[in-house]
């Protein structure tokens, strides 16, 4: 397979579980395209958003997780952190409106548009030595999360001290009242779209969850598509 | 009591010798006690000769140590009004340390309490909670910043009257050699925070003075303890009160403990710690 065949098989349905519907959708804000890519489905991708510009990420083909971590782009100790967002917003679920934390408890971007009904930020990243705890020990070869973050960090100088725990777009993970929680049947959709604003300028990784064993990805790894949308001038 | 310069005489070496000398030997309501036996707190039942660390921590103070595998931490909130902001690293790979989303994911449960192990994100145990008479512990808040404790107490340093939990881990840290991008989210013990079916949180407080809880190291650790407010507490004032730290020898989670029935997933934790121990010649 040449490598201009690889790309068209990633949008191809027939690439997937049967049944599986496409939908590229498009920029959730107006501006200037500054950036639009398509992710594969369990691969890693990255990209420097700057300040006031804002980030859609579309579930192409729905309830695929987007497990992400934002970094202030002038100084990487500072970066996304899981408790101040829920400390500061009072609320464990992200929605529109939502300021997405620094572990400095600064706003690294705030949710301006979102298409599900709420966001995972609890869940967590999956990987190798993880799966063995949730799925046993013969999951040991597939690929995860945590080995996405750690590929895609090592390209910016940055290892395992840099993972810390994400968002995951897309997935749902419900808190029950006696604290019970856990991954299940997503609320997405194909072309079902969230987007950000970048607070600062901001590094955005994100690994398409490779996971095949629970529902974060239905059980179907599918594609992310990644638009970049100039703020106003 | 503030030192005074007209209290001391200290022209000469001689004297400043003698004036620095004569200061020792003083009790302070927060302090550790050395050796860890002389406590005047010993937890009941516990050998006083197999104690390892005791230390009364002030609110709005820190701590911390390297503790080695088989340690049994017994915190101990003195007023009800402390708050255990704890991490935790495997001493010999400080990257590994607490990951606060395996711990509460994998454990299937938000809210911490007995017989929850405290997971890195390399698939292994750090610490099992052993023992809790609490119940209100959170970790899904993390502890506080610079940018929050100004914002509420107008002050946040290290040096002023509300310090905030990151900035003392950030010193704890560095004690160990261990810089900013070496702290993740933290969990907390003797405040505790719960989700309603919306996802917003309520504060739910304390359990009252008197409580405890244990932790057992099943690797050898650096333990991190900031004991400031809570994040999400609504009282207005700085109010943070002493916690107390006793450990000593006690005996790790070993394969054919009944605490590995306590789920699937903790198995197979408590023996990716085993074999990781195994491999490094440690059992």
């Amino acid at each position: 397979m040449t490598a201009s065949d690889s790309r068209q098989a990633v949008l191809d349905p027939a690439s997937y579980a049967p049944g599986t519907v496409l939908d590229r959708s498009g920029p959730l804000a107006d501006g200037t395209v500054r950036l639009d890519e398509i992710v594969p489905a369990r691969a890693p991708w990255s990209a420097v958003v700057g300040q006031g510009d804002v980030l859609t990420i579309v579930d192409v083909g729905g309830n695929q997780s987007a497990d992400c971590l934002l970094y202030n782009a002038h100084d990487t100790a500072e970066r996304y952190s899981v408790p101040d967002t829920i400390a500061w917003s009072g609320n464990v679920y992200v929605r529109t409106g939502t300021v997405l934390r620094s572990n400095e408890g600064n706003p690294l971007a705030t949710v301006v548009a979102n298409e599900i009904d709420r966001q995972d930020t609890i869940g967590g990243a999956c990987g190798k030595e993880s799966n063995t705890l949730r799925y046993g020990h013969h999951t040991m070869s597939e690929h995860g999360c945590r080995e996405n973050f750690l590929a895609e960090a090592a390209r910016y100088g940055m290892g395992a001290r840099d993972i810390v725990s994400n968002l995951n777009w897309f997935m749902n993970v419900p808190v029950e009242a006696d604290g019970t929680l856990g991954i299940v049947d997503g609320i997405s959709g194909p072309g079902k779209r969230v987007a950000f604003r970048a607070e600062m300028d901001i590094l955005v990784v994100v690994s398409n969850c490779p996971q095949v064993n629970n529902p974060c990805n239905d059980f179907n790894p599918t594609p992310l598509r990644m638009i970049v949308t100039a703020g106003p001038a | 009591m503030a030192a005074v310069a007209s209290a001391h005489n200290t022209e000469t070496v001689a004297l400043a010798r003698a004036d620095a000398r004569a200061q020792g030997g003083r009790i302070a309501d927060a302090m550790p006690y050395l050796p860890a036996s002389s406590t005047p707190y010993p937890p009941p039942g516990v050998e006083a000769a197999t104690l390892t660390w005791a230390e009364t921590v002030a609110g709005g103070n820190y701590t911390h140590q390297v503790v080695a595998r088989g340690t049994r931490i017994r915190l101990a909130d003195v007023t009800g009004d402390a708050c255990a902001h704890v991490l935790l690293y495997n001493a010999l790979e400080p990257w590994e340390r607490l990951n606060v989303a395996d711990t509460v994911k994998i454990g299937w449960q938000a809210y911490l309490t007995t017989g929850h192990p405290l997971l890195s994100g390399d698939g292994r145990v750090l610490a099992t909670i052993v023992a809790d008479d609490s119940g209100q512990h959170d970790a899904l808040c993390g502890t506080s910043t610079a940018a929050a404790n100004q914002a509420k107490f107008g002050d946040s340093a290290p040096h002023g009257p509300s310090p905030s939990g990151r900035e003392l881990f950030t010193l704890a840290a560095a004690k160990h050699g261990l810089a900013k991008r070496d702290l993740p989210p933290s969990i907390s013990f003797f405040k505790g925070v719960r989700a309603a079916e919306d996802g917003s949180l309520t504060f739910t407080g304390s359990a009252g003075p008197g409580r405890t809880v244990d932790l057992l190291a099943e690797l050898p650790l650096i333990i991190l303890i900031a004991n400031v407010p809570h994040p999400v507490d609504p009282r207005p004032a700085y109010t943070c009160g002493p916690l107390r730290v006793h450990a000593w020898r006690s005996a790790p989670t070993e394969p054919g403990d009944s605490r590995l029935d306590a789920s699937p997933e903790a198995r197979r934790a408590y023996l990716n710690t085993a074999g990781y121990l195994a491999a490094r010649g440690l059992s």
